[in-house]
């Protein structure tokens, strides 16, 4: 079990919650259980979340484990120049 | 992945060496291909036709003469760029934008476009193509396009991230909010509290070279494209989605490139040259004008932002909030929300709201720009952080320094920090000459810091060793700013072998595998890790082929300095042999010999930098000159530290050039008045002092070598540096940038009526 948070617009799409305590072993299953939760929140996915393990930010990595504890932050994923 | 990324603390003998570049001397001698350098048998010569309307109606189009005119040999308007868009937003935004189709959104906005046997039948045949427009009421503020009143440019936006939907439609299509804490109470704690408001207007990355490419479209469904890009990858990709190509059959190979900053990430006239070809039957060759390139591509957005700070007696900061409203063009966009990310991203801080408002105006479609949206935060911050430090009595990097994040600290935008270099930075400025530099009447110092995030990224790359003992190293991410230089060193480091052995290419995409484009100060961070991949798998190869010369056991052979050494007393006899060797023996041994990597570069460590800045302000004119300038900003590991200094002096250079000059002005029409650097002024080299750098080195985890990006944190500090500096040198503070003469005389002569 990991606690998510999600940004201020993301939170908006899955009940007004910004933490979430999900059984997930890594990025791609934490996604999916997210949509199965919140539908409102897969066209986010298709568009793109890009999810701070520790402060590190993965941006499409889904296979990237996420440790027991660790801080898991949702974040847009951006575009850079 | 198979790749272990993390930093490894090695020593090294080829990173951090500054050979000189291997495209020098073709740039020097004019040899270098730039997009509009490329030339196919038979091809024809592109233009478009573009709306001088800010908002219209396009009710018809009727080409028919200009389809009559001897030479021309194709006309196309948004008829033949059908709808494949299959429901995906973004890419329809992108095909309307690159041909209106029902609305001109913009001046500049494409209508039409010609394929014809020269330049001047061209243009005879745009002037025959006759639109019957209905304008509608425009908007290119993005203070009034907030408005509710304001002309709506898309009836179908209903502004997104609010607690409930609105019912109505709006140009303000997100809302988007960041923070913790409760930033009530913290400015209710707070001794002191300075609230300001600022404005930033719409600059463009100014790139030398304009849009250019060739596209030959074949009756098969093949295709070329020849263009001048960011990612050769990311625009076959849409270029297929657009026009129904199959991306396989679709070749894109990108040439030099004069300069990008992140306006050439996003297809403008690729599209439209491939329609051409395919109807013509041709090569088709576009190259945008100076004026197209203002009018049609894509600058940085215009802001308006809101910047509250509150902080105690003692310099702690206790809350700090901002709004920020950014511009995105006619199409929706998420400028605010990098803006909303990064504004406060320098700060440790237990109280911290930022909300962002994207908003549509009537003028080009909003690209990436360099850290796109962190300079106009950083500036309003960074104004408000040095004028809190002057009410509390407090040196301004003292108090930065006080309220500096560090690892551990919650970041403004989520997550908490890693191991960063915002701390280091600080501290490298408050003991750096320049800060104890005299100042002369007139002249004011200014500093300020900044923070970006940087990428990673869909990465592949193929190492090959010809049989001479050399190596060409092929690579998918576009060489904006030195990185075959800085790819061919990591070669060179991983196999243990002279950099002169290292020849590093950019592949065309029918050649590699997928690569993202060259943004988010990816090229060396990504590629260098692909590359150190696929030298470690190449390495596999030698050691087995070195084995089989020896016919000894792989296992007993291990890779040192270039060499295979056999290990073990019973080896004794055995010479290493090097790579060289093994190469003139691989045709007995295997065949040739090459490494490979596909990879996601995750994990690149953001950056922070400080700048420090010496402005002269002539009080009678209002000019400004900046009289010294220096940067310091961690790099993680500075792979060719040349190449480093010079993206460090870009971006101030950039920075400069926004600070005190550019601008889009736009007539009461809509119309951009100042399409072309006559009057739009870029900062040339007789403009800027010797900007200085000091390069720190805090490594990345993530990262074999520890590198972070380093191309775009270097543009965020100077909006803020300078206006610190010439606010500091007249006297009163600067909230509009650019501080343009009549800019800084307006502030002046305000201040004198009080």
């Amino acid at each position: 079990m990991v606690e998510v948070t999600l940004w201020g617009s993301l939170s908006a799409v899955a009940g007004g919650k910004a933490k979430h305590d999900i059984e997930a072993k890594d990025i791609r299953e934490l996604f999916r259980k997210l949509a199965e939760q919140y539908p409102g929140i897969e066209p986010w996915i298709d568009r793109g979340i890009a999810v701070a393990i520790d402060g590190t930010i993965y941006r499409d990595t889904w296979s990237k484990e996420l440790p027991p504890g660790a801080e898991i932050f949702l974040l847009p994923r951006l575009a850079g120049g | 992945m198979n790749f272990d990324p993390r930093y490894s603390g090695r020593n090294f003998s080829s990173v951090g060496t500054r050979p000189i570049r291997p495209d020098g001397i073709d740039k020097v001698t004019g040899r270098a291909r730039y997009g509009a350098d490329f030339n196919m048998a038979g091809q024809l010569v592109g233009r478009v036709l573009r709306s001088p309307h800010a908002h219209a109606l396009i009710k018809s189009i009727d080409t028919s003469k200009a389809e009559k005119l001897a030479g021309v040999k194709a006309v196309i308007t948004a008829k033949d760029l059908p709808d494949l868009t299959d429901g995906d937003a973004a890419m329809y935004d992108i095909l309307d934008n690159s041909m209106a189709r029902k609305k001109a959104l913009y001046d500049g906005h494409a209508v039409a476009a010609v394929a014809a046997i020269d330049a001047r039948t061209a243009r005879q045949a745009l002037k025959l193509i006759e639109v019957d427009y209905e304008v509608l009421p425009h908007v290119t503020d993005v203070d009034e396009a907030a408005q509710h009143h304001a002309p709506l440019i898309n009836d179908q936006v209903f502004t997104e991230g609010l607690e409930e939907k609105p019912a109505k439609p709006s140009n303000v299509t997100k809302r988007t909010q960041f923070g913790h804490g409760d930033v009530h109470k913290g400015f209710a704690q707070a001794d002191f509290v300075i609230e300001r408001s600022f404005k930033t207007e719409q600059t463009h990355q100014g790139y030398i070279e304009p849009h250019a490419c060739v596209a030959s479209v074949n009756p098969d469904g093949t295709a070329d494209l020849w263009v001048c890009t960011q990612g050769h990858f990311v625009y076959r990709q849409h270029c297929a989605q657009l026009l129904g190509l199959e991306a396989s059959k679709l070749r894109v190979t990108s040439s030099e490139i004069g300069g990008g900053f992140g306006g050439k990430t996003h297809v403008w006239a690729e599209p439209v040259a491939l329609a051409l070809s395919r109807k013509a039957g041709r090569p088709v060759k576009l190259v945008m004008t100076r004026d197209e390139v203002f009018r049609a591509s894509g600058p940085t957005s215009a802001t308006s932002i809101d910047v509250k700070i509150g902080a105690k007696k003692d310099g702690t900061i206790t809350a700090a909030e901002a709004t920020l409203r950014y511009s995105c063009g006619p199409y929706p966009g998420s400028w605010a929300e990098i803006g909303a990310m990064t504004a406060f991203a320098c700060y440790k801080l237990e109280n911290v709201k930022t909300v962002g408002y994207e908003v549509l105006v009537n003028r080009p479609k909003t690209a990436a720009y360099r850290a796109p949206s962190a300079p106009m935060a950083a500036f309003a911050v960074e104004s408000v952080v040095d004028e809190l430090a002057k009410e509390l009595g407090m040196d301004a990097v003292e108090f930065r320094i006080k309220n500096a994040a560090q690892e551990g600290t919650r970041s403004s935008y989520g997550p908490v920090y890693g191991p960063i270099g915002i701390g280091p930075t600080l501290e490298a400025v408050k003991s750096h000459p320049h800060m104890k530099a005299p100042l002369k009447a007139n002249q004011g110092r200014g500093m300020a810091c900044g923070f970006w995030f940087n990428f990673g990224g869909q990465t592949c790359t193929d190492l090959n060793i010809g049989m001479d003992g050399t190596v060409s190293l092929a690579v998918g991410t576009v060489d904006v700013g030195g990185s075959r230089a800085s790819l061919s060193l990591v070669a060179a480091e991983e196999l243990g072998i002279d950099y002169s052995q290292v020849k590093a290419v950019v592949a065309d995409t029918s050649s590699l595998g997928y690569n993202d484009m060259t943004d988010g100060s990816r090229g060396t961070f990504s590629s260098s890790m692909a590359t150190i991949s696929a030298a470690r798998n190449a390495i596999k190869i030698l050691k087995d082929r070195a084995a089989q010369m020896w016919d000894i056991p792989v296992e007993d052979v291990t890779w040192e300095k270039g060499h295979a050494i056999a290990k073990g007393e019973k080896y004794g006899n055995l010479s290493p042999l090097s790579l060289k060797d093994i190469a003139a023996a691989s045709g007995k041994t295997g065949g040739p010999i090459a490494g490979h990597s596909e990879l996601v570069a995750d994990g690149a460590g953001v950056s922070f930098a400080t700048h420090i800045c010496d402005v002269e302000v002539d009080p009678e004119t209002g000019s400004t000159r900046v009289i010294r300038y220096t940067v310091v900003q961690d790099a993680g590991k500075a792979v060719h530290p040349t190449y480093v200094e010079g993206q460090y002096q870009g971006g101030a250079a950039q920075g400069i050039g926004w600070a005190l000059n550019e601008e889009y002005i736009y007539g009461k029409d809509g119309r951009l008045q100042n399409p072309g650097f006559l009057d739009y002024r870029i900062p040339v080299c007789s403009d800027l002092p010797m900007i200085d750098t000091q390069i720190l080195e805090i490594p990345n985890p993530n990262h074999p070598y520890g590198v972070r990006g380093v191309g775009e944190t270097s543009i965020v500090p100077p909006l803020a540096a300078i206006a610190n500096a010439v606010s500091n040198a007249v006297g009163v503070r600067m909230t509009h940038i650019p501080m343009s003469p009549p800019r800084i005389l307006a502030a002046l002569d305000a201040e004198r009526e009080g």
